[in-house]
C-alpha cells in the first residue's frame, strides 16, 4: 500500500518534465554569430552533404541570410549544383543508400526542428569504436545508427567505457576514453559542432533570423494600441453603472 | 459636406428599401441591449469570432501555396515556409490560431458552464455551440493531416482506426472514410477538400444559426438575471446597454490584449514547445514507420485519455464519443433555478472548480506514455469526469438522507464491479488507491448536503450588480 502511494507521489513531480531518453549536453549557439554559420555550413557541405541533401534550402537564400556573397558560397561551398537558386541536393540514391547504410539517408532540412539542437550536438560527440558494428562504429545517443563516423578525421576515435552503466541506466552520461586524435583538439570538436549545430537550426527555419525582432514590433505596435483602445472603452463606459 | 451627407443617406435609403441593412445593424448592434455587467470571461465570444476569421483568411493563403498531394505536401508547407513572402507568418498565424481556436472556445464553454448560459431558454444556443465545437474537433483533426508529418500521418491513421471498432460496419466503415486501405494520398485529397470548403461552410453556418439564437433570447450575465424582465418604459430593459458601441469598444480593447499574446506565441515559440506544433511531425510521413509515441495534438488529449481507460477499443471509443456528447445534455441536467455560480452553493463551486481540473489533468495524461500509474489515474478521473455530470444533476434540487446514499452506493458500487472485473494479480493496491478518487469525489458531493451546510444557495438578486 505505502508503495503505491509513493509511488504516485513519486510520479507526480515528474509530471511537469519530459520523460525518459537518452541524456542530452545543452548547446549554446547564437543564430546571430554569422562567423559560427558560416563555420556550420562549411563544414555541412564538406561533411554531410555528401550523402544527406537539405532539399528544401536554397544555396542564395543560404548565402544571403548568413552574410556571404553569392560568389562566395559559388566557389567555396556548391559542390553539388550548378545555380545559386538550386536546393542542397545530393546525387545518392534511395535504393543505393539503402544497400550502403541499410536505411534512406534522411534529409536534414529540418531534422533541427524534429530532433532539437541539444540531441543534434549531443549525437554529433558520441560516436565511438563498436566492432559489432557494419562500419565500427556505433552511437551513444542512437544506438545502431546506420550512418558512420564521417567526422572521424576531425575528432579521431574514442571508445564506451560506461556500456553497462549505460545499460542500466539509459539517461545518464556516457564516457569515453579517446584512442587515436584527430586534426581537432576536443574544445574544437565541441565548438565545431556547436557551429554545425547552429547552422541546422537555421537551415531548420530560416525565419528565425526574422521572427523575433519582427515579434517586438508587432507586440510594440499592439501596446500603442491598448493606449487607444483602452481610454476609448473607458471614454464610452464612463455614464455606465 | 452637407450634400454628401444627404446622398450617403439617399443611398442608405434606396438599399434598405430593398435590403434590411439599416434593421439588421439595429437589431444585431445598435439595437441589441446586452447586460451592462460582462466580465472578462465574456471576451471569449468575440475572440472566438476573431480566431474564425483569423484562420479563414490564412487558410485561404495557405490554399494558394499548399500542395494537396502525398509526394509533395510535406513539401509544400516547407516551401510556404521559406520560399513564399511571408509565408512562416501565414503559416504561423494559422498553426497557432488552431490551438487559440481551442483554447477560447474551452474558456468561452466554461464561461456558459459557470454562469448557467445554457439554462432555459438559452438551451439551443447551446446545442448550435455543442455542434460548432464537434465540426471545429473535424476541422482540427483534418487540417491536422495536411502538413503529411509523422504525426499528421500517425495520428490520423489512429484515429480513423477507431471507427474500425464499430462492431459490424466498422471495418467498411473506416475504409470508407480514408479511400484506401492505409490512410493515403486519397485520404489527404478528400480531407483537404472538407478542411478548405466543406467543414468551414458548416462551422460558418453555425456561428450564425448560434448567434441569431442568441440575439433572439438575450445575453445571459454574471449574475444570471433576465434583464428582460425589468424594462424600462421606453421598452428597454433597465441593465440593458446597446452592444454598439459599448461592447465593440469593450471588444476591442480583449481583441488588442489577445494579440498580445497570440504574437509573443507566433513571434517566439510557435512550437509552443511541442504542443502546438509537434516535433515528430518535421519528419515527413512514413508508412513503414510507426514512430514510438503517438500523442494526439494537445486539444484532444482529455478525451484521448477517455478512450485509453477503456480497454475494448468499442467502448473506449463509444466513452470518447460520451465525453464529447454528454457537454451536450447540460440543459436538462443541471436543472438548478439558479443560474449563475455567484449564488450557487459553495459545494457547486467547489464540484465546477475540480470538474476542470480534472479536465486538464487528463488533458495531461493524454500526452503521455500510458505508464501503470497513469493510466490507472485516467482511469479513476475519467470516472470522476462522466459522473460530474450526474453531480450536477442531484445537485439541482436538495435530496434526502435515502436519496444520497442510495447514489453513492450505486455509483461506487459500479466502479467497485468494474474493478472487480479488471483485476488481475498484483494491480490490486493501485486499483485500491485508485478507487479512492472517484468515492471520495461522490461521498463528499452526495453527502456534504446532508451533514454540513455547504449547499447553502444565495438569493439572487432582482437587478444585475456592479
Amino acid at each position: 500500500m505505502k508503495k503505491t502511494i509513493l509511488a504516485i507521489l513519486m510520479v507526480l513531480p515528474t509530471l511537469a518534465s519530459a520523460a525518459g531518453g537518452a541524456h542530452l549536453d545543452k548547446v549554446d549557439y547564437d543564430l546571430h554569430n554569422k562567423e559560427s554559420l558560416q563555420h556550420g555550413a562549411k563544414l555541412f557541405v564538406n561533411y554531410c552533404l555528401s550523402c544527406h541533401s537539405a532539399a528544401y534550402q536554397r544555396y542564395n537564400r543560404m548565402a544571403e541570410d548568413i552574410g556571404l556573397t553569392e560568389a562566395q558560397v559559388k566557389s567555396n561551398l556548391m559542390f553539388a549544383a550548378e545555380k545559386t537558386g538550386e536546393t542542397m541536393t545530393v546525387a545518392l540514391q534511395t535504393e543505393d543508400a539503402k544497400t550502403m547504410f541499410g536505411t534512406k539517408v534522411p534529409d536534414l532540412s529540418v531534422i533541427a526542428r524534429a530532433r532539437g539542437a541539444d540531441w543534434l550536438y549531443t549525437y554529433l560527440r558520441t560516436f565511438h569504436t563498436d566492432e559489432s558494428r557494419p562500419f565500427g562504429v556505433n552511437n551513444a545517443t542512437f544506438k545502431d545508427v546506420g550512418m558512420p563516423h564521417v567526422l572521424w578525421e576531425l575528432e579521431g576515435m574514442k571508445k564506451l567505457i560506461n556500456a553497462d552503466e549505460l545499460q542500466k541506466h539509459p539517461g545518464a552520461a556516457p564516457k569515453f576514453e579517446k584512442i587515436s586524435d584527430g586534426k581537432m583538439s576536443a574544445v574544437e570538436y565541441d565548438n565545431a559542432m556547436r557551429d554545425l549545430t547552429a547552422f541546422l537550426v537555421y537551415v531548420g527555419e530560416p525565419a528565425k533570423l526574422v521572427r523575433y525582432e519582427l515579434g517586438v514590433w508587432v507586440i510594440f505596435f499592439l501596446v500603442i494600441l491598448f493606449l487607444v483602445a483602452y481610454p476609448m472603452k473607458k471614454e464610452f463606459w464612463k455614464d455606465i453603472h | 459636406m452637407e450634400m454628401l451627407m444627404n446622398a450617403l443617406k439617399g443611398l442608405l435609403g434606396w438599399v434598405d428599401a430593398r435590403f434590411p441593412a439599416t434593421k439588421l445593424w439595429e437589431e444585431h448592434l445598435s439595437k441589441y441591449y446586452a447586460p451592462k455587467n460582462f466580465n472578462f470571461w465574456y471576451f471569449f465570444g468575440s475572440l472566438a469570432l476573431l480566431v474564425l476569421v483569423i484562420q479563414v483568411v490564412t487558410g485561404i493563403f495557405l490554399t494558394m501555396h499548399y500542395k494537396p498531394d502525398a509526394t509533395l505536401a510535406f513539401a509544400s508547407v516547407e516551401y510556404i515556409m521559406r520560399d513564399v513572402n511571408w509565408g512562416w507568418l501565414i503559416r504561423y498565424m494559422h498553426s497557432t490560431g488552431a490551438s487559440a481556436f481551442f483554447i477560447v472556445v474551452y474558456l468561452h464553454m466554461f464561461r456558459g458552464l459557470m454562469y448557467g448560459s445554457f439554462k432555459k431558454p438559452r438551451e439551443l444556443i447551446w446545442l448550435f455551440g455543442m455542434f460548432i465545437f464537434l465540426a471545429l474537433m473535424a476541422e482540427a483533426f483534418m487540417g491536422y493531416l495536411l502538413p503529411w508529418g509523422q504525426m499528421s500521418y500517425w495520428g490520423a491513421q489512429v484515429i480513423v482506426n477507431l471507427f474500425g471498432a464499430i462492431p459490424f460496419v466498422g471495418e467498411e466503415l473506416s475504409i470508407w472514410i480514408r479511400g484506401d486501405y492505409v490512410i493515403s494520398d486519397a485520404t489527404l485529397n478528400r480531407f483537404f477538400a472538407f478542411h478548405v470548403a466543406a467543414v468551414p461552410l458548416v462551422i460558418i453556418g453555425l456561428v450564425v444559426a448560434h448567434i441569431i439564437a442568441l440575439h433572439e433570447v438575450g445575453s445571459n450575465n454574471p449574475d444570471g438575471v433576465e434583464i428582460k424582465k425589468n424594462k424600462g418604459a421606453d421598452g428597454i430593459p433597465l441593465d440593458g446597454i446597446p452592444f454598439h458601441p459599448y461592447y465593440t469598444v469593450k471588444d476591442i480593447v480583449g481583441v488588442v490584449v489577445f494579440l498580445m499574446f497570440f504574437a509573443a506565441i507566433m513571434f517566439f515559440g510557435p512550437e509552443m514547445g511541442g504542443y502546438f506544433l509537434e516535433h515528430a511531425n518535421f519528419v515527413p510521413a512514413d508508412p513503414l514507420k510507426t514512430p514510438e509515441h503517438i500523442a494526439p495534438v494537445w486539444y484532444f488529449t482529455p478525451f484521448y485519455t477517455m478512450l485509453r481507460a477503456v480497454p475494448d477499443p468499442f467502448l473506449g471509443v463509444v466513452a470518447m464519443g460520451a465525453g464529447v456528447v454528454v457537454l451536450a445534455f447540460l440543459p436538462w441536467l443541471d436543472q438548478n433555478p439558479i443560474k449563475s455560480v455567484r449564488y450557487r452553493s459553495a459545494l457547486h463551486k467547489l464540484n465546477l472548480a475540480l470538474f476542470v481540473a480534472v479536465f486538464v489533468f487528463l488533458g495531461y495524461l493524454g500526452v503521455k506514455s500510458p505508464e501503470p500509474v497513469l493510466s490507472e489515474l485516467g482511469l479513476r478521473f475519467s470516472e470522476v469526469y462522466f459522473v460530474f455530470f450526474y453531480v450536477l444533476w442531484f445537485h439541482s434540487k436538495s435530496r434526502d438522507a435515502k436519496f444520497s446514499f442510495m447514489s453513492l452506493i450505486v455509483w461506487v458500487g459500479l466502479f467497485s464491479l468494474n474493478d472487480v472485473a479488471r483485476y488481475v494479480e498484483g494491480a490490486g493496491e493501485l486499483m485500491m488507491i485508485g478507487w479512492l478518487i472517484p468515492a471520495v469525489y461522490l461521498a463528499v458531493m452526495f453527502l456534504a448536503p446532508l451533514y454540513t451546510n455547504l449547499n447553502a444557495e444565495k438569493a439572487v438578486p432582482e437587478r444585475v450588480t456592479g
